[in-house]
């Protein structure tokens, strides 16, 4: 965190101040852990087998917060009779289609309660484009809907309170994390059996009715085939513990970087509309009504989806949306499966994607697989870069390692590339919702130099021109484009458009002016809102997302500095942080809290709950949506109103997390017969080949990973003197063993090689990186920073080039912290040679 | 030392054990001050590329990786443990520690580079800071070798000498050294220098109480060999460790004795040669 968030991470150490331990768990020994209490150096992609520890630790000795756990959670309910678990059937669950690598979820469900399908695409290789329709797309794309919220389950699970039933949540956790003894996590993430328990000791001891612990994490988590499993592994163990809607508790997920957060709120993500509404899918919506009627939840908060999702609508076709026409819901575009990032750069190299827009980003050095991003971009017929510098996405045709090893020829590649100059943050009005769900308001400080502009500029200008030259066509499929709402005054000498406009169609209005809650929003096309979690970021006509009034003017948990989402809550969930009977848990962790003379919630924040609901409220029997939660129900937008240690619906692998090593790992899985997530999806492509598991030509694992002196792909900061001489060139890091072993030189060169292709790196020999024991062998890692690329002042091979791509199957996110390699000293081979020696490596690995 | 009217002299308090090396302090220092970009060398030396402080180097963050003894038993566990009670070895396996610290021209109270400068250039600041007035530098060099900690420099592309001015256009606004405003933990203060001691004093003994025995203040005493750093720091090792000399003296200290024996000898000289004009008279 120290690493990558360094700002953020003034608060950990004010936290430090006061009394606070620091435990950092980590592959490498980073600037967090040296000012940690505690550094733990764990195997990169072990990180289950280390939760699911603490998972066990805290059942084994009943050191989970019983009445929390009783009431809030679904640790009660009892499981389907045909449900089978890793332990049964030797690290997979029932439901498993060994053919198709994937599974039905039909047995995973509460007994007696129906169930969604399944999350997840459902593929277990990714789809391309020709894959039109079929069964295979029926449960697509639905995993990353669930951003605020679980999946919908059919009705309430039967509980069995004193959760002695064997088929009980809390009977079925404790047998499946009955094998991660302290033992197991030492033999399989490498961190020794007392330091684990020393770190299991203070974990639990900081939790209860006195105290709460949260766990902040970063991509090193998501960054797996199992990427979402290790959130669930937390959240378990998180919510055993109490440790969430309650303050200093959570689970903190610190994002790549800039309003990455707000991106999803108002997603990039092709799965999400604005608000983590799914995406219509082609062969499953084909009216409002089927939609609403398969991912509304008939309980909990997602029971108003219909009113979010007519306002959105209202919001995007205004006038053109009314009740005879589903609100032009037929305007919205179809999913046909999974068009996520890694699937269309396949379409790309098969000719099926022939246009791409790269906003601020640099697939050529930050995916997984430069190689295959550059083969895809070198296949388009254009490519519109927008982008502060000349990143290596915009010139890959001219000086791309492809052209160096003849793979590729500038005067071959058809794409037309375009170049548009951006600008940045302090050159434009906006927002950034960054990991608190804050949205802060920041103000334009100087007008973008010479050609220039603001993405909201020139999305706002190419939509009004498009909208010009569509204006004469009686196409149906223009309708669309033509009724968009597209009005917003601009101003400056640029014609820049006004963003607080934008943010006034996200809040949304009604009949009587802008919305001051989601709560307002209706069905009835009454309502417009442009992101139903935001509403009320502009009550009264106010920009919010400005106020400014500084933490020492204000109480501390500071409603006055910009606005959270959603309603300007600070802490979700926040009903939790009072017992059943609304009383505080202590007087130490006082929250919210049922204030009975007043017959409300009362607290320094705004309650996450119906403010006048009693906690003893029963729902009637046939309660719709919030109604349909008790006054003691406090995830409201679960239909259960209960935090899931086990998940019955939502999730492709798994309702439970459970430790697979990664595709490319050194060893075999201490804890099952299967090896890894079987569930994970690959992409067949020439350009990406595996190494093969437990290759001896790839004996070493690799992670990837940020400095603080650099920003993600490098585009910003590579190019910057100031910055780029702070860290002057891509290196690696290696321990003093692992230098001695391969006859590796502080400061000399280094060769890593995988399966797809081998770089180039200077060595740091250091002692921050420890070899660890693992399966009784000695595992080394190399640590590999991965913002370098041939552009820039400070320049350098790409880290992401040596990584495949195979992904989670619930979020398609690729496995880029943790994979196989070789390292030897010296420099690569240049020009063709470089490819005839990965063929060699590559020959030895099959072979 | 003498106050410029109720101007308190200022300094910089900077606690390296809160410095996480995110070398805010080397990029906002240079960007206000304009300092150019230095080299593109990797150094080798942990994540340490800027090496030393310079003429175009005004903060620079010291990486220093050292290996540490096995950590003493944890505390007792109080838990009944399961199975094997230790991983083979894990007692014994040594650990690291990694320091960090941002390093500064010290401002010292007895400023070898501001007694040497010939042209007025170097002065000392109504902030008790000693700054280099670019427009009367004339890059004759002597304060280099006059600064017992290596600071000063002459900048190759231009001739004259080069460091820190604390911020002394900022401070005249009222604002902090961009340095300390860029300081996300902290690490870096900037006040008043007496309250910075005072401030730094309590740090010490809280750390000490806190099981960090070997914290302890480097440039903070007045009796030292250059009367007290305007700039002090708090380290976690000796200062040999992070760079800094051990026991630093201003090489100007024995002028006025040198001065006095250099003016007795030359009476002497005169003395003689006045007796032996008077004897040839004879």
């Amino acid at each position: 965190m120290a690493e990558a968030h360094p700002v953020g991470f003034q608060w950990v150490m004010e936290a430090k101040a006061r009394g606070a331990k620091i435990i950092h768990v980590d592959p490498r020994f980073t600037r967090t852990s040296a000012v940690a209490h505690t550094h733990a150096a764990l195997r990169a992609g072990s990180d289950i087998a280390f939760l699911g520890g603490l998972i066990k630790y805290v059942l084994d000795h009943e050191f989970d917060f019983r009445e929390y756990v009783l009431a809030y959670t679904n640790a009660a309910a009892i499981l389907r009779e045909d449900f089978r678990d890793t332990e049964d059937l030797d690290g997979v669950f029932s439901g498993y289609d060994p053919e198709n690598k994937q599974y039905d979820v039909s047995t995973w469900a509460y007994e007696g309660v129906d169930t969604l399908p399944a999350a997840g695409s459902g593929e277990a290789e990714l789809p391309g484009e020709q894959h039109h329709g079929g069964e295979g797309h029926q449960s697509a794309a639905r995993a990353e809907s669930y951003g605020s919220g679980g999946a919908a389950v059919g009705g309430k699970p039967h509980l069995d309170e004193t959760l002695q039933h064997p088929r009980c949540v809390y009977q079925v956790l404790k047998r499946h994390f009955s094998r991660y003894t302290p033992e197991v996590v030492a033999d399989v993430c490498g961190v020794p059996v007392r330091q684990f328990l020393e770190i299991a000791e203070a974990v639990t001891k900081n939790s209860g009715r006195e105290r709460t612990t949260a766990w902040v994490y970063s991509v090193g988590w998501t960054h797996h085939t199992v990427g979402a499993q290790y959130i669930r592994a937390a959240s378990i163990l998180q919510t055993l513990l109490g440790n969430i809607g309650r303050p200093g508790g959570g689970i903190l997920a610190l994002r790549g970087h800039a309003s990455i957060q707000g991106s999803t709120d108002i997603p990039t993500l092709f799965n999400i509309l604005p608000g983590y509404l799914p995406m219509p899918h082609a062969h499953q919506h084909f009216g409002l009504d089927d939609y609403v009627a398969t991912d509304a939840g008939a309980t909990g908060f997602w029971g108003n989806m219909n009113s979010y999702m007519v306002s959105l609508l209202k919001a995007y076709w205004g006038d053109a949306a009314q009740p005879h026409n589903d609100f032009r819901f037929g305007h919205l575009p179809r999913l046909t499966g999974e068009h996520g990032t890694y699937a269309t750069v396949r379409n790309q190299i098969e000719g099926t994607c022939k246009g791409y827009f790269l906003v601020g980003e640099n697939p050529a050095v930050g995916s997984a697989n430069g190689k295959m991003q550059r083969l895809g971009l070198a296949n388009l017929d254009w490519l519109v870069v927008r982008d502060l510098q000349m990143i290596e996405s915009a010139t890959f045709w001219k000086d791309g390692p492809e052209i160096e090893t003849g793979e590729l020829a500038s005067t071959e590649i058809g794409t037309e590339v375009f170049f548009l100059p951006a600008a940045a943050h302090t050159e434009k009005d906006g927002s950034f919702t960054n990991t608190q769900r804050l949205l802060q308001w920041h103000h334009k400080a100087v007008e973008p130099p010479g050609e220039a502009r603001s993405d909201l500029w020139f999305y706002y200008h190419l939509g009004r021109l498009i909208r010009e030259k569509l204006a004469g066509s009686t196409d149906p499929r223009d309708l669309p484009v033509q009724e968009l709402t597209w009005s917003y005054p601009t101003e400056g000498p640029l014609d820049e458009p006004s963003a607080d406009s934008v943010l006034a169609e996200i809040n949304g209005h009604g009949p009587e002016g802008p919305l001051s809650a989601y709560t307002q929003l209706k069905a009835d096309g009454s309502t417009s809102c442009g992101c139903w979690i935001y509403c009320g970021v502009r009550a009264g006509g106010h920009n919010h997302a400005a106020n400014r009034k500084p933490g020492s003017e204000q109480d501390w948990v500071a409603s006055e500095w910009a606005w959270a989402w959603p309603a300007n809550r600070r802490i979700l969930y926040n009903r939790a942080s009072a017992d059943p009977a609304g009383n505080p848990w202590s007087e130490r962790k006082k929250y919210v809290y049922w204030d009975e003379e007043q017959g409300r919630w009362a607290g320094p924040d705004v309650a996450d709950f119906e403010v006048t609901k009693r906690p003893d409220y029963v729902p009637p029997a046939g309660a719709k949506a919030q109604d349909a939660l008790g006054g003691a129900d406090p995830f409201i937008m679960q239909t259960d109103g209960r935090a899931w240690l086990y998940v019955p619906a939502g999730l492709a692998d798994g309702p439970l997390p459970t430790h697979y090593e990664p595709f490319e790992s050194p060893v075999d899985n201490a804890l099952y017969g299967q090896p890894d997530n079987p569930a994970r999806q690959t992409l067949i492509t020439p350009s990406n080949p595996y190494n093969p598991a437990r290759s001896t030509a790839f004996p070493y694992v690799f992670t990837t990973y940020r400095l603080t002196e650099h920003h993600t792909a490098g585009g910003m900061s590579r190019t910057l003197p100031y910055l780029a001489e702070l860290q002057p060139e891509f290196f690696c890091e290696v321990s003093p063993e692992l230098a001695a072993e391969r006859g590796l030189e502080n400061g000399g060169w280094a060769t890593i090689v995988s399966a797809r292709t081998a770089i180039e790196a200077r060595v740091l020999v250091t002692a921050r990186m420890k070899p660890l024991k693992v399966r009784g062998r000695t595992i080394h890692q190399v640590g590999l920073p991965y913002h370098w690329g041939p552009n820039g002042l400070s320049r350098g091979d790409a880290a992401n080039d040596l990584l495949g791509v195979v992904l989670d199957p619930n979020v398609h996110i690729q496995e880029s912290k943790a994979a196989t390699c070789d390292i030897v000293p010296g420099r690569r081979p240049r020009g063709p040679a470089l490819l005839d020696f990965v063929q060699e490596y590559r020959r030895r690995a099959d072979g | 030392m003498a106050e410029y009217g109720e101007q308190p002299r200022m300094g910089f308090f900077t606690d390296t054990s809160v410095c996480i090396g995110c070398k805010a302090c080397e990029v906002a220092c240079k960007e206000w001050n304009e300092v150019p970009g230095g080299g593109l060398d990797l150094l080798g030396t942990s994540y340490d590329n800027t090496g030393d402080l310079g003429a175009n180097a005004w903060r620079h963050v010291a990486f220093v990786e050292q290996p540490v003894p096995p950590a003493p038993p944890a505390v007792e566990l109080g838990m009944p443990t399961v199975g094997a009670p230790t991983q083979d070895g894990d007692a014994e396996e040594p650990g690291v520690r990694w320091l960090m610290s941002s390093d500064v021209c010290k401002h010292c109270t007895h400023a070898g580079c501001l007694d040497v400068c010939p042209t007025g250039a170097l002065f000392r600041t109504e902030f008790g800071t000693v700054v280099v007035q670019q427009d009367i530098c004339n890059g004759c060099g002597y304060c280099v070798p006059a600064c017992p900690y290596g600071v000063i420099e002459r900048r190759e592309s231009d001739g004259r000498a080069f460091k820190c001015t604390l911020c002394y256009d900022r401070l005249g606004a009222g604002l902090e050294p961009a340095c300390a405003k860029a300081c996300p933990t902290d690490s870096i203060q900037f006040g008043v220098l007496d309250e910075l001691r005072e401030r730094a004093d309590e740090r010490v003994r809280d750390l000490r109480g806190s099981g960090v025995p070997e914290a302890r203040l480097y440039g903070r005493d007045p009796d030292d060999g250059v009367g007290g750093d305007g700039a002090f720091f708090l380290l976690l090792d000796e200062p040999e460790v992070y760079g800094f000399p051990p026991d630093p003296v201003v090489p100007t200290q024995h002028l006025p004795q040198m001065w006095k024996r250099a003016g007795a000898a030359a009476l002497g000289v005169a003395g003689t040669l006045v007796v032996s004009f008077l004897g040839r008279r004879r």
